[in-house]
């Protein structure tokens, strides 16, 4: 929460004066993801975060909550979009485990490059190569399920489109991310374990504009069993509003289905973002 | 099973809002139509002049432009994309842009002031998106010339 108050307290400074990027067309750039990327809200995308176009560099905050039934998600962070080409970002993860009163934290750093095309213009989808390295803060309880390693770098390559007037006039936008990963529950868990150590899986999205403030969709993302506990895929249908370039925000009903056995985990996601 | 509810209830809203769009008269089907044929082109392209004159990113590029020039070829063009009876006999976009060095975000500007131009001229959404559709692909024949 106070994070929260002080990175809306920055945008809010930040706002008036800085309003340098706002080269693309409102609701592209898409939203924050809960690992800092900007993407969706669990799949990283090809677009980067914020406005920026060729010649211009975007700054953008965001905060994301997540509640299920046992577990709470709160992650925060930034980005900085440099010409629309590289993406780096930042984000904080507190995971509230509430049957044993504790939370575990980590770190993601990410990097992200713009390979080739334009969501909306190119015949072919914009592609973009992306990483996040993560540093688990608190691996007590990782190591204790059997988890190797406190810290992990995923890898991920992300496809994305916008079909202008695609479906009776409205505009679809799809997005699939094939991601390498080590890690158990983005992290929070370790990395790799007993079970394995890792591999490839695909993560995808699609969302319908309803008009040019709201998106509509939905996302899954595939995970990896490395630990002796159960893992479950994701995934989400969510609702986005983009009232304007310097700020926007998603609500979702998540289903993460089984986290360190404990299944039934559903619940609902909130995100802003600010842009400058 | 409250999932499947919330997801039911977002396809029914989905299905909703593209069956309304596809209870469209016939008539509506051809985009030339749907624009509202040479009145509601020229009301458009009026509109977009209004536009453009008052953005300060875009109006230097129309500084020595003849605006009736400009007005008749635009119309002449939207008529011809929208399937329309109309054979587009301008310039093409290569030679009107070259020497202009129009960047991405000038191209997106353009595109903002023709949809703010749209609404207030009454172009529905799925249209607006339709006539971006042909629209788009000449973009790589205008931007950085």
């Amino acid at each position: 929460m106070k994070a929260m108050k002080r990175l809306l307290s920055t945008w809010l400074l930040c706002m008036p004066c800085v309003c340098f990027a706002n080269g693309k067309i409102l609701a592209t750039p898409g939203v924050s993801q809960v690992e800092g990327a900007g993407g969706g809200g669990i799949v990283p995308w090809a677009q980067l975060a914020g406005y920026a176009t060729e010649d211009e560099i975007a700054g953008s905050v965001f905060c994301s909550t997540a509640q299920v039934q046992d577990f709470r998600l709160k992650s925060c962070g930034a980005q900085i979009n440099f010409y629309d080409r590289i993406e780096v970002s930042y984000a904080k993860q507190d995971f509230d485990v509430e049957p044993l009163s504790l939370t575990l934290s980590q770190e993601v750093v990410g990097m992200k490059l713009r390979l080739y095309g334009d969501l909306v213009y190119s015949d072919w989808p914009q592609l973009s190569l992306g990483v996040q390295h993560k540093m688990l803060e608190t691996p007590d309880i990782a190591f204790a399920l059997g988890a190797k390693e406190d810290k992990g770098t995923d890898v991920y390559l992300a496809a994305s489109k916008l079909h202008l007037g695609a479906i009776a006039g409205y505009n679809f936008l799809w997005n699939a991310t094939l991601r390498y990963s080590s890690a158990n529950e983005m992290g929070l868990l370790g990395y790799g374990g007993t079970e394995g150590n890792g591999a490839l899986h695909p993560e995808l999205s699609a969302a319908i504009l309803l008009n040019k403030h709201f998106a509509i969709g939905t996302e899954y993302r595939v995970k990896s069993e490395n630990l002796a506990v159960k893992e479950s895929n994701w995934h989400d249908v969510f609702v986005a509003w983009f009232p304007n370039k310097h700020f926007n925000m998603t609500v979702a009903y998540l289903d993460l289905g089984t986290i360190a056995n404990i299944d039934g985990q559903h619940g609902w996601y909130v995100s802003m973002s600010g842009q400058f | 099973m409250i999932f499947f509810k919330r997801v039911m209830w977002l396809v029914l809203l989905n299905l909703s809002v593209l069956s309304c769009a596809s209870q469209q008269s016939p008539q509506e089907n051809n985009l030339y139509q749907a624009l509202g044929e040479q009145q509601g082109i020229s009301k458009l392209v009026d509109q977009l002049i209004v536009e453009i004159v008052a953005d300060e990113q875009i109006f230097p590029y129309f500084a020595k432009a003849s605006v009736s020039y400009f007005r008749k070829g635009f119309i002449n063009h939207m008529c011809a994309i929208s399937e329309g009876p109309c054979e587009y006999t301008g310039d093409s976009m290569v030679d009107i842009h070259t020497g202009m060095n129009i960047s991405e975000g000038d191209f997106n500007r353009v595109v903002e002031l023709l949809i703010r131009a749209m609404e207030s001229t009454g172009i529905s959404y799925p249209v607006q998106n339709r006539l971006l559709a042909r629209l788009a692909p000449m973009r790589e024949q205008i931007i950085k010339r």
